[in-house]
């Protein structure tokens, strides 16, 4: 008897959709064995997880301050993954968005207008932009792993904004800790449903998702980033310019991370401090890819990743157990998802150990 | 202090900070020259850290503790060679999903940890050596997981060049067909190269939590697993220009401290980013000459390769 995985003729539709819905079933099944492992009741730790964070108004309007970000970074990602162009510093665009926005809103003190926001808004999506233009310039121009360098900016982007909060944009009557001052009311992104987080931010990730389905789906363009990542040969032969690809992905992919950061620090923060993100940049690229790299998918799954976080710090008031395991199960998921993803394409078939099965036709 | 001790003082820290990415950058070079891309080492170093560190608080072993990082690494790649081997995954996707994974779950296991003192590995002279002008106090006065990376770097340039298992190793990365025709198990060989490399990646962990920074930080590895791998192609996949890099990043690392002893002001923030701006630069000056990568990288780099395919 052995084992083998054997390509399907065609590949599995079912599992094409189905496949983020095992890995979802597989890392359950994986978090119940961690949580009897740590001597919990698994199924209380399971409700407690997964459900009880979305069980009243202001859970469900958390549930989607939280997906916003996500929902904006990775949408941007998938345009790129789609096109085979890795950005991976989703994070570091994401601050200097923040940067970027959050210093309009500094500098602006004192002088506001409704012009505020928008310009704040314009300054966020341009400051991730031109972080994410120097992966693709060094990309097109030098040739140099995107990967490496997107992932390189976001530890200067990190320590830049160190830098700020630490020095010059430190708050003088901030009792020397390393935060700017809190953004001036005007400043701030409207908050939609009186009582909750809930604020403008979360309506530019909707239209963001909407936008980049219509790219993805009904533009030339988007066919033709699907040509240049599935089939580079026949991109360079229809004279699709793979340069274009790098330079449009790491834009907009950018630029969305900017407005992801934008909305953190204009929304639930309200200031610059030394974290914004708890690493919604690269949960991202997991909901990117849980998303089928699919705009309605990547709404789903930052749904579910932002459920994930939420769940986190819900085991940790009622259960007395440490967020970080959302980590672990973010991890888990993507392992789960690339794994399912295998069987789309694959069979397992159990065979005889004697003879090999003939390949069917 | 004279200038002479400074230069010591600087050729000491450089070896000191330049270790860790010498065991990394080594393991990742073994499992690339076998055609696999592991994005996972930064996951992985940060698994042999906390394991390290464990292992040792629990034992009161650094040795044990050391070892159970090698170990640990290793099973950690195994989750990347079963999915990329077996399963045939995307390399690039999976390599992220470990690093991923690592950094969540040392975080996890690494709570009980944090704050927990450990007596830091002590440095040990070489009897002799130590007392060589210059070289022996910059050289020869490390811990000895200083002196095992030398040893790995010995092991690894032997091996690749010099051994007849080292040249199936690079012809399966070169040309897995040819080699599988000849009839050399390419996916086995893959496997133990993966492992090769998870194993080096948790000692380079290991390195960190017990020598160079004896203490349980979440994410201490710093994004040291990434220079690692811009290492490797800056290194035009060689094994002593993997030594020559991982000592310049080491410098960098540590002209900081340098720079403001004295006297010149520069923000600390700012002296951080040093290291990965400079992996910047050097990933540029090396890709633009894309000859010399296509000359150097391993023909298979990336791609998967399975018999019954």
């Amino acid at each position: 008897m052995r084992v083998s995985i054997e390509p399907r003729g065609e590949p599995s539709r079912w599992l094409r959709y189905g496949s983020p819905l095992i890995a979802l079933g597989l890392t359950v099944v994986a978090a119940t064995v961690l949580f009897s492992a740590l001597g919990r009741n698994p199924l209380i730790a399971l409700e407690v997880f997964f459900l009880r964070p979305v069980a009243s108004l202001y859970g469900l309007s958390e549930l989607a301050v939280k997906a916003a970000p996500l929902a904006l970074c990775a949408i941007g990602l998938t345009i790129g993954f789609r096109g085979n162009v890795w950005n991976i510093g989703a994070e570091g665009q994401l601050t200097l968005g923040a940067i970027c926005g959050g210093g309009v809103a500094l500098a602006a003190a004192g002088h506001e207008g409704p012009w505020l926001i928008p310009l704040m808004v314009v300054a966020a999506g341009l400051g991730g932009m031109a972080w994410g233009a120097i992966p693709a310039f060094l990309k097109t121009r030098f040739n140099a792993n995107e990967i490496l360098t997107s992932l390189m900016l976001t530890y200067v982007a990190i320590q830049l904004l160190g830098y700020l909060v630490h020095g010059p944009w430190r708050d003088p009557e901030g009792f020397n800790f390393p935060q700017s001052r809190m953004f001036d009311d005007q400043a701030l992104l409207p908050v939609l449903i009186e009582g909750t987080r809930l604020h403008a931010g979360v309506l530019l990730a909707l239209i963001a998702v909407v936008a980049g389905w219509v790219l993805l789906q009904r533009t030339f363009i988007g066919f033709q980033i699907k040509v240049v990542g599935q089939a580079p040969f026949a991109a360079s032969y229809a004279g699709y310019s793979r340069n274009r690809v790098v330079w449009l992905s790491f834009l907009v992919s950018g630029g969305l991370a900017g407005l992801a950061g934008l909305g953190e620090v204009a929304g639930p923060i309200g200031q610059l401090t030394p974290t914004i993100s708890p690493g919604y940049g690269f949960a991202a690229i997991i909901v990117a890819f849980l998303g089928r790299l699919h705009a309605v998918g990547v709404l789903l799954a930052s749904l579910l990743m932002a459920l994930l976080y939420l769940g986190g710090e819900s085991l940790q008031m009622n259960l007395n157990l440490p967020p970080a395991i959302t980590g672990v199960f973010q991890g888990m998921l993507l392992f789960f998802v690339l794994a399912a993803d295998v069987f789309i394409r694959y069979r397992i078939r159990f065979l005889a150990s004697s003879a090999r099965a003939p390949a069917d036709v | 202090m004279s200038d002479y001790d400074t230069l010591i003082a600087i050729l000491y820290a450089t070896v000191r900070a330049g270790t860790p990415l010498v065991f990394a950058a080594l393991g990742e070079l073994v499992t690339e020259k076998a055609g696999v891309l592991n994005l996972g080492i930064e996951g992985m170093m940060l698994i042999g850290a906390v394991t390290g560190f464990a292992v040792t608080v629990v034992t009161g072993s650094p040795a044990l503790g050391v070892l159970a990082a090698a170990v640990a690494g290793a099973l950690a790649s195994l989750l990347h060679g079963f999915l990329t081997l077996t399963l045939r995954t995307n390399q690039v996707a999976t390599g992220l999903a470990l690093t991923l994974f690592g950094t969540g779950l040392s975080a996890f296991v690494g709570l009980a940890y944090i704050g927990t003192p450990i007596r830091a590995m002590q440095a040990v002279a070489v009897p002799g050596l130590a007392d060589l002008p210059l070289l022996g106090p910059a050289l020869f006065r490390h811990y000895p997981l200083v002196y095992l990376s030398w040893a790995l770097f010995a092991a690894v340039s032997v091996f690749l060049y010099r051994t007849r298992a080292g040249l199936i190793l690079r012809a399966v990365g070169e040309s897995p067909g040819a080699a599988h025709a000849i009839g050399y198990p390419v996916v086995g060989i893959r496997y133990l190269a993966v492992m090769f490399g998870g194993a080096t990646s948790g000692l380079g962990g290991a390195y960190l939590s017990l020598a160079y920074t004896p203490q349980w930080a979440e994410n201490m590895t710093a994004g040291r697993g990434w220079i690692a791998l811009a290492l490797v192609v800056f290194a035009t996949w060689r094994p002593a220009r993997v030594l020559l890099g991982a000592y310049l990043f080491g410098a960098i690392t540590i002209i900081g401290l340098h720079v403001e002893a004295r006297g010149i002001e520069i923000p600390s923030h700012l002296l951080a980013m040093l290291p990965y701006l400079a992996t910047i630069v050097v990933l540029v000056v090396i890709s633009r000459d894309a000859t010399q990568i296509r000359l150097h990288a391993p023909g298979s780099l990336g791609k998967p390769f399975h018999p019954d395919d």
